[in-house]
């Protein structure tokens, strides 16, 4: 007769948990990293496997020495090394990819206590990082089809240097230069309906940073179609400046985080030395969480209004 | 009084940037090579061995209400001298360390140690004091220095280390001066044992409890 158990709340739990979120951002990705493949060949794929590879080694390695519980089975080391990858150009030095794998996860992610806890992203960190360091092979871009005539890695300006007179389709389906994942707006867009779809992510947050992007960029003279097309703006805004440990939890929250990545974005496009400030933007904005966090948008339940009954 | 004590306290145990955190500024800014570091370390030590012998000769004579200006005074006067014997003798090392030579002035761990030890002190104990806490800033800086400069760089004291090594940028740039800085405090504080218990975390633990005296009257909340 004893069937009737007490137990402290929660009761129900959803079947929802970071390996299956994790499983679907991989999804999601996977229209992008075909895209790559097509446009860049072998190499793509196999600069894509090898950050997926050194993140989840350098994961499992530093958990053990650090005797914590083994992390890799969340697939979250999996994700942050296909977005890095998809950050990198196709031509860069194998080394590299794997000294920002170490960077992504070791010092961004694992030494601020790992997954849920780290404060910045761990790829857009270590390209960034990257990027500071070796400013000649992190803009070596290889042109689209190049590998199919023996020309590996040209060195060819990406759109964003010559913006203006681009053509908007060939941003669209990705026929341009430019980083592994980022170059296809049509495939990251794929995954980015798939993750809302999948309530994944709150649409509303890439909507609104890509909306941002093309407001100031045409209030500023610039050409917005190509603006949003071109670049890091569709990854970053889709699979970056959405994830779960490093933006605002709250959806006014949310929207701040879009609406200052928009800004940043546009600013440092348009007046400021690099030619892309996705990366840039997203990590600033990372490190402003906290203080959006702070501004209160949620009403606790019971909260009398001023001056009148709740 | 353990004059031995007094100056080993200074290189690991009461390192002035490792552990107390202290010039924190030219620390960050003058390291991006390890021969900027041991200039930097050379000329700072000199200063605050000299000046603490000079205070605690001077320390019955100076009024306690104005001591800080003339602790400043003499400060600004060794450094005044040392920038000029820079300046003649080693001309590069003299524009590398640019406005920060003057700004050991205001270099906390110099007017720091004259507040705390040199106007307390006999001039042989002010003197170890200046000494081992000037080594220990030396040796940080050339140990930051040189991590920063093989790995940001390629070089070790000016030397190649060979071509096979690709500089990483980052590490000469300000973020890898916090990066490497916040990894050596982390290797200081496994050398010294530190551990985050509840007991050390309060005045007590502070490497400057001794000197200030608060932590005995237990009224600052542990």
């Amino acid at each position: 007769m004893n069937k009737l158990l007490v137990s402290p709340s929660p009761h129900f739990f959803t079947k929802t948990d970071t390996s299956a979120i994790m499983f679907d951002v991989i999804l999601a990705l996977f229209p992008a990293l075909i895209a790559g493949i097509v446009f860049f060949g072998p190499r793509a794929l196999i600069v894509t496997l090898v950050c997926v590879v050194s993140c989840v080694a350098f994961e499992w390695l530093v958990r053990k020495i650090m005797k914590r519980s083994n992390t890799i089975g969340d697939y979250s080391a999996v994700v942050t090394g296909v977005l890095l990858a998809f950050n990198l150009p196709p031509a860069i030095p194998i080394w590299m990819a794997v000294l920002g794998s170490f960077f992504a996860i070791v010092i961004v992610k694992q030494l601020f206590g790992g997954i849920g806890q780290n404060f910045a992203n761990p790829a857009i960190t270590a390209r960034i990082i990257l990027l500071a360091s070796f400013g000649t092979q992190m803009t070596t871009w290889s042109k689209p089809f190049g590998y199919q005539g023996g020309v590996d890695a040209v060195a060819s300006a990406t759109p964003l240097a010559d913006l203006y007179w681009a053509n908007p389709w060939d941003l669209f389906i990705g026929n341009v230069s430019g980083c592994i994942g980022e170059v296809s707006a049509l495939a990251l867009l794929l995954g980015g309906i798939y993750l809302s779809f999948r309530k994944v992510i709150n649409p509303l947050v890439p909507l609104t940073f890509i909306g941002t992007v093309f407001v100031f960029t045409w209030v500023l003279g610039e050409n917005p179609v190509n603006h949003i097309l071109a670049g890091g703006l569709m990854l970053g805004a889709i699979f970056m400046a959405t994830d779960y440990a490093t933006t605002p939890p709250v959806l006014g929250g949310k929207l701040i985080f879009a609406l200052g990545c928009g800004i940043i974005t546009t600013l440092i496009r348009v007046f400021g030395n690099y030619p892309e400030g996705v990366s840039f933007a997203i990590l600033l904005m990372n490190l402003l969480t906290p203080l959006i966090d702070r501004i209160p948008m949620v009403n606790p339940i019971g909260k009398r209004k001023k001056g009148g009954a709740a | 009084m353990n004059y031995f004590r007094t100056f080993t306290k200074g290189l690991i145990k009461e390192n002035p940037v490792l552990v107390m955190l202290l010039g924190t500024c030219p620390t960050l800014a003058v390291t991006t090579l390890a021969m900027n570091g041991l200039g930097m370390g050379a000329a700072t030590t000199f200063v605050l061995v000299c000046s603490n012998v000079v205070i605690s000769l001077l320390k019955n004579f100076i009024p306690k209400q104005v001591r800080l200006p003339s602790f400043i005074v003499i400060i600004a006067g060794f450094v005044t001298f040392v920038s000029f014997m820079l300046r003649s003798n080693f001309p590069e090392l003299y524009e590398a360390l640019g406005v920060f030579l003057s700004l050991i002035t205001v270099n906390c761990i110099i007017l720091g140690r004259a507040e705390m030890f040199a106007s307390k002190n006999n001039v042989r104990a002010s003197f170890l004091d200046g000494l081992g806490m000037g080594l220990g800033f030396t040796l940080a800086l050339i140990l930051i220095g040189a991590i920063r400069e093989v790995l940001g760089s390629g070089t070790f004291f000016g030397l190649s280390i060979g071509d096979w090594f690709q500089p990483i940028g980052f590490f000469s740039s300000p973020a890898g001066g916090f990066f490497v800085f916040g990894c050596v405090i982390a290797l200081v504080n496994v050398l010294s044992n530190y551990k985050m218990s509840s007991k050390k975390i309060g005045c007590a633990s502070c490497p400057n409890a001794s000197a200030c005296g608060q932590a005995e009257k237990g009224e600052i909340a542990e």
